[in-house]
């Protein structure tokens, strides 16, 4: 047997070997839909119908002639059905699934976004299902909480390490271990053990398969730069896969920058230089990790990119050089989702506001003739209660301590 | 190496025991404690787990007990000069436990010549399959280390058979699907996977997860070389103590 799913000399499958013959099933049951002429089809049709496939391109001309610079575009994933890009890779697995002849799926999620999704598509297709979230994630996302219960999934609060994204990870995997005859573990992101980082990015390519063709017709060429936020890396795979081999296009990924690259708090795998190579979670790539391997914690404004590791396949484009990665704080991201719901009439999700903002600082060194996408991998109303907070907005406050004895009365 | 060790001391005994520590836990001071109390207790070897941030195959039980090793600042360098503490206090065989992380940060061939300068003779690494492990392999081999490779009731004959050609010192047999600390039926399903085991390698074999009774151990007797006692020990530290540890071991043969 040989190695198998590597981007340079990142990726790989570390996982325990109970586990090795169901990587290996969904491995040749990814591989024969790939194959199947009619499994993209399937995939699309479905997309176009119980989501909004394909998703607007849309032209940002206030903010492009306020910021002085190329002419904006923005690729609206957050009009696809559950807010986010992450509906396409669920409801891919998803039909993975019924061709494995599974009954139950399990994710983890952070924000809630990709175990909204996943309950979403378990209720779709008629799975039974099982999210696993970090205990401190629960009690900061309730409202994502409180859907996918409705939705019929069960949530597991992980109350084990640092009880966030990476621990739900690790818990998921238990559980498939244990379960895996029945189960699929639908992994949100192109992270873990071969085939996910490839099934994921495939599965997102839906994303700038459409965006290419949308930018030559609306803006009459290829764009100058593509922004996409970088969590695990899934959206930023989905658009960029549309440009990798157009060598004129500059792929620009932005981490999150947190509260500063020097006080510690962030999530910079490779921006920063501060991540190393190690293994985990099944694969090989960046980590923000001590000298001994120990994983660090992580912080960003958006739970959906407070991650240890990142996709090996972008940790390969790094290294090659093909894709920029950037990093963009808290407090920039605030600014930018302050000026884009201004000038646009758009919120977008605190993940995809770190594209925006590494975008908009960049704007100044190209011209008007310029064409820039920027993938709104998430919409943001999901984040009411942390943008309301970081805005200090006085009025929510009062409505919530209103709510809040309503409840106690 | 290991698999001479095994041999001789199945001549006094008709199954041997491999217990297991998290280095660290609950203090440095009382893992020595109860590795002292392990041994006298008539254990034959002992793993010595390097406690990491995120280990995948552990259950609960474990998993706490990594953690809180961690909360404890316990660094890899403590664990390699308790290592060579209890190398030097004790006769029966170590091994390091760990994931596979703690190898790659530190370097495969720097981590083994340690293990070696510190009288470790085995390692288990639970994440690291061979296909990942030709470099872990070779940097084993050349410190005369036994890497011992795990093989699993889900794996096929084909992959059982494949897996066989590259363990050293014995095989650690995982019990059931799930991970360590679960309850563990044993049962006929068992014994046709461990038959399977011996037929595809001449090495003994250990079998671990959900051992935790005299009469698990009378089961296995007979069908494997060792049986591995992990969670349940840990469990009975965890509730009464390091002395309720030694009797828990003298009562499993």
């Amino acid at each position: 047997m040989a190695k198998m799913g590597y981007y340079g000399r990142f990726g790989g499958a570390f996982i325990p070997e109970i586990l090795s013959a169901t990587l290996e099933q969904l491995q040749t049951a990814f591989e024969e839909a790939r194959k199947d002429p009619h499994f993209w089809s399937t995939y699309q049709s479905l997309m176009s119908t119980y989501s909004c496939r394909p998703t607007p391109l849309t032209y940002a001309g206030n903010l492009s002639r306020h910021l002085g610079g190329p002419q904006i575009y923005l690729k609206r994933e957050d009009l696809n059905h559950t807010g986010a890009h992450k509906l396409n890779n669920v409801i891919g697995q998803g039909l993975i699934v019924d061709r494995m002849g599974k009954s139950r799926v399990i994710a983890e999620t952070g924000a809630g976004q990709h175990g909204v999704a996943t309950a979403t598509m378990a209720a779709k297709f008629g799975y039974s299902c099982t999210i696993y979230m970090g205990e401190v994630d629960v009690a900061r996302q309730r409202p994502n909480v409180f859907w996918m219960e409705q939705l019929g999934a069960r949530v597991v609060p992980v109350k084990d390490g640092a009880r966030i994204l990476k621990d739900a990870i690790n818990e998921a995997l238990r559980d498939w271990s244990a379960n895996m005859d029945t189960t699929h573990y639908v992994l949100g992101t192109a992270c873990g053990p071969h085939p996910f980082p490839e099934m994921v990015s495939y599965f997102q390519t839906i994303v700038g398969l459409e965006v290419r063709d949308q930018v030559v017709k609306q803006a009459g060429r290829s764009p100058s730069r593509v922004y996409a936020c970088v969590g695990g890396g899934s959206n930023a795979l989905g658009i960029f896969n549309g440009f990798i081999d157009n060598s004129e296009v500059e792929l620009v990924g932005v981490e999150a920058g947190g509260e500063g690259l020097e006080s510690n708090k962030h999530a910079t795998r490779l921006a920063s230089g501060r991540g190393s190579v190690g293994v985990a979670q099944g694969y090989k790539t960046y980590f923000l990790q001590d000298d001994d391997g120990q994983m660090l914690e992580t912080h960003s404004v958006a739970a959906g990119l407070d991650y240890i590791g990142v996709s090996p396949i972008l940790s390969a484009y790094h290294e090659e050089g093909r894709i920029r990665f950037e990093a963009a704080t808290d407090a920039e991201v605030l600014e930018a989702t302050r000026l884009i719901m201004k000038k646009e009439g758009i919120i977008p999700a605190l993940e995809s506001a770190h594209a925006l903002a590494g975008a908009f600082r960049e704007t100044g060194e190209m011209s008007r003739d310029d064409v820039v996408i920027v993938n709104l991998s998430g919409r943001g109303d999901k984040d009411i209660f942390t943008i309301a907070d970081a805005l200090g907005d006085t009025a929510w406050k009062s409505f919530i301590m209103t709510k809040a004895e309503e409840y106690r009365a | 190496m290991l698999e001479d060790y095994i041999r001789k001391t199945l001549r006094e005994k008709d199954i041997l025991l491999m217990a297991h520590i998290v280095v660290g836990y609950p203090s440095i001071e009382d893992s020595f404690e109860l590795v002292r109390t392990i041994v006298e207790a008539g254990v034959d070897l002992l793993e010595l787990q390097i406690p990491f941030s995120e280990p995948i195959a552990d259950g609960p039980v474990i998993l706490q007990a990594n953690q809180a090793a961690l909360a404890d600042a316990i660094r890899v360098d403590d664990c390699f000069t308790f290592a060579q503490k209890v190398t030097s206090a004790f006769s029966i065989p170590f091994l390091f436990m760990t994931y596979y992380n703690i190898l790659f940060k530190r370097g495969e061939e720097r981590f083994f010549a340690e293990t070696r300068e510190v009288g470790i003779r085995g390692t288990i690494v639970p994440d690291l399959p061979p296909e990942e492990g030709e470099s872990y392999m070779a940097a084993a081999a050349a410190n005369n280390i036994d890497p011992v490779f795990i093989l699993a009731p889900t794996s096929s004959p084909e992959r059982i058979n494949h897996l066989a050609r590259f363990g050293r010192g014995f095989f650690y047999c995982v019990a059931r699907k799930g991970v360590t600390g679960s309850g563990t039926n044993f049962s006929s399903e068992m014994t046709e996977f461990l038959d399977q085991c011996r037929r595809a390698t001449q090495l003994p074999l250990a079998l671990g997860f959900g051992v935790g009774s005299k009469e698990d151990v009378q089961f296995l007797r007979g069908k494997v070389e060792i049986a591995v006692v992990g969670s349940q020990a840990l469990r009975i530290l965890n509730a009464q103590g390091i002395q309720a540890v030694g009797d828990f071991f003298r009562g499993l043969r």
